[in-house]
């Protein structure tokens, strides 16, 4: 079992290689990280918060983008491709199940995806302490803001598969993964703001608000970091709300996401017909 | 013999259109069996339907005594689907070492398989910049992995030059000599002919027509043709004595059944001194193949 998937996943990372999607994925990270650092060492000093506890904060409000956006770069053409190119029918007559063969493209691309992650942290992590010494004290910030983004990755990687799967070409795909990643990312927080207005006070702003937010990964990603660092309270957003959940919440939805998505992408493949 | 594919009685509908209907055959091990029929006759669907790719309406499959898609039936079989593909940025050599790795084999080993396809020399290029018959090969190569009992070929020979398809043919005895079972399809008449042991013909989805090519020779009961070519003149002659001939061409033409080929020649042979040459022709493969094929009016 271990065999045929790690199989999968050399072959895999091979393809990425190939297509140049971890020169791309660590390049956009390493840039987007390093303009955020630059931007972030302006603010600093008047709020006494160390530089690197700025950039994770500013790294939070942008991975909360960027690496859905990555994942399911990588992820949409994952099953849609297999099948427009006509290698789906062989590779399933392999003694190799399907899952195993999902569980396999989601080691090499989350390996990739972490890569970049770890470059692109890692670089605005430099940056912040070469210029300030004072931000080590940052470093359990960074460290929880890199694990909790690698765990962010894995469930959009698996959306991308689910998708994948469900469109069955890699054009439809590539359409939903946009339309998921707008939505999720994007619309769904406005959504809320826009309920909450509406609701005034009601039922909806009291109990069913901090659900909706648990129950959005990218929000839950958002809660947990922005609720874990103290020196990030004055955030904006949904940080007002990130002070009224508590963290295994947030946790245990960030947990939940990864392997629900997997789940669920299992699911959609298993009914793909070669 | 034991059988390593049994198929009874089996149906395939797509959306109200007949696939297969009521296809029974077997092939037993050490059998190299080809499937013939026109584009469209089901067997790409039958192959698949092997496989486990897709489910059959009814009847039943029993692949080395498993259900086709099961985990015992795929450790055992092998296939090339028609139009082979691979992902174009991988050389053939790490797609070979997927392959292996899949079927619980070291990767060490790919190079090996490509030589034995005559592929060593571009196997570290990109697939994507291989030829088509270059491909097909690859397809090829990963059949030959982990000694399979059934080999599944989808138009193995499409897009070989010939000399590649004696070295394939021969490739193939040698994996049936070893106790394998090859079913494999074609439209290449004249090479299944020489190079395999049974002949299954689909129309429209049925099996009309099955067993050696003597024995589908034979049934079909096709009509020899003899060309005779006249001396100088004779020709009005050679009509008068040769009530069954029609003229032809520059000469004359008879066509008599298998079983009166000799009494038609000794009746000719009389008339030796009026006649310049003679041609027997019996039944070409494509007029065998086409009376079966032809069967369902299509
Ligand atoms: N997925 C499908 N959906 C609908 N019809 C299908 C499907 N697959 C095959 N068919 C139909 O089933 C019939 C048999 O097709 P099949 O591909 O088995 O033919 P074939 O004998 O392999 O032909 P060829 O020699 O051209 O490869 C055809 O009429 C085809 O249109
Ligand atoms: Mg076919």
């Amino acid at each position: 079992m271990i065999d045929r998937i790690l199989a999968t996943a050399i072959t895999e990372a091979h393809i990425a290689r190939r297509n140049r999607w971890v020169a791309i994925a660590v390049a956009l990270m390493v840039v987007f990280s390093l303009v955020l650092a630059a931007a972030g060492s302006a603010a600093t000093g008047a709020l006494g918060a160390d530089r690197l506890s700025v950039t994770v904060a500013s790294l939070t409000s942008l991975s909360v983008y960027l690496v859905p956006l990555v994942a399911l770069l990588m992820s949409f053409d994952a099953v849609a491709g297999e099948v427009e190119r006509g290698t789906l029918p062989l590779l399933l007559t392999y003694p190799v199940a399907r899952w195993e063969l999902l569980l396999g493209k989601l080691v090499a691309h989350l390996a990739i995806l972490a890569l970049a992650i770890l470059a692109g942290y890692g670089a605005a992590a430099l940056a912040a302490i070469v210029t300030d010494p004072r931000a080590v004290a940052g470093l359990a910030a960074l460290w929880r803001l890199t694990w909790t983004s690698v765990l962010l990755g894995a469930t959009f990687l698996c959306v991308g598969y689910a998708l994948s799967s469900l469109a069955r070409r890699p054009s439809g795909a590539a359409g939903l993964a946009i339309g998921v990643w707008l939505g999720l990312v994007v619309l769904y927080d406005l959504g809320l703001l826009a309920a909450i207005v509406a609701d005034n006070g009601g039922v909806f702003s009291t109990r069913v608000f901090l659900f909706a937010l648990l129950a959005n990964p990218a929000d839950a990603f958002r809660l947990f970091n922005l609720a874990a660092s103290d020196a990030t309270a004055a955030a904006a957003g949904v940080g007002g709300a990130a002070a009224s959940i508590p963290l295994w919440q947030s946790l245990a939805s960030m947990l939940a996401w990864p392997v629900a998505a997997l789940v669920l992408a299992a699911a959609a493949f298993r009914r793909v017909v070669p | 013999m034991t059988s390593t594919l049994t198929i009874s009685a089996l149906t395939k509908t797509f959306d109200g259109a007949k696939a297969l209907s009521d296809v029974s055959l077997h092939v037993a091990a050490g059998e190299r069996v080809a499937l013939l029929g026109h584009n469209g006759a089901g067997k790409s669907t039958l192959m698949k339907i092997i496989l486990g790719l897709i489910a059959a309406d009814a009847g039943s499959v029993s692949v080395c005594g498993a259900a086709p898609g099961s985990a015992q039936a795929r450790a055992a079989v092998a296939y090339l689907p028609e139009n082979a593909a691979f992902h174009p940025a991988l050389t053939g050599l790490e797609q070979i070492s997927h392959y292996l790795r899949l079927r619980g084999e070291s990767a060490g080993k790919a190079m090996e398989f490509l030589d034995r396809v005559g592929l060593g020399h571009a196997a570290k290029r990109r697939i994507g910049t291989y030829s088509k018959g270059m491909r097909q090969r690859v397809g090829l190569a990963q059949t030959l992995i982990g000694a399979p009992k059934l080999l599944v070929l989808d138009e193995p020979t499409s897009g070989l030059d010939p000399v590649s398809r004696r070295d394939f043919y021969s490739l193939l005895d040698g994996l049936a000599a070893d106790g394998a079972a090859i079913l494999l399809s074609s439209h290449a008449l004249t090479e299944v002919e020489a190079r395999t042991d049974r002949l299954l013909i689909l129309s429209g989805g049925r099996m009309v027509a099955q067993g050696t090519l003597a024995d589908l020779r034979r049934e079909a009961a096709l009509p020899v043709v003899m060309n005779l070519t006249a001396r100088n003149g004779y020709t009005s002659d050679l009509m008068a004595a040769l009530p069954a001939a029609i003229q032809f061409a520059e000469g004359l033409r008879i066509s008599c059944r298998q079983q009166d080929k000799l009494a038609t020649l000794a009746q000719i042979a009389v008339l030796e001194s009026k006649i310049a040459d003679i041609d027997v022709m019996p039944p070409s493969l494509e007029d065998i193949y086409s009376h079966f094929s032809r069967r369902d009016g299509q």
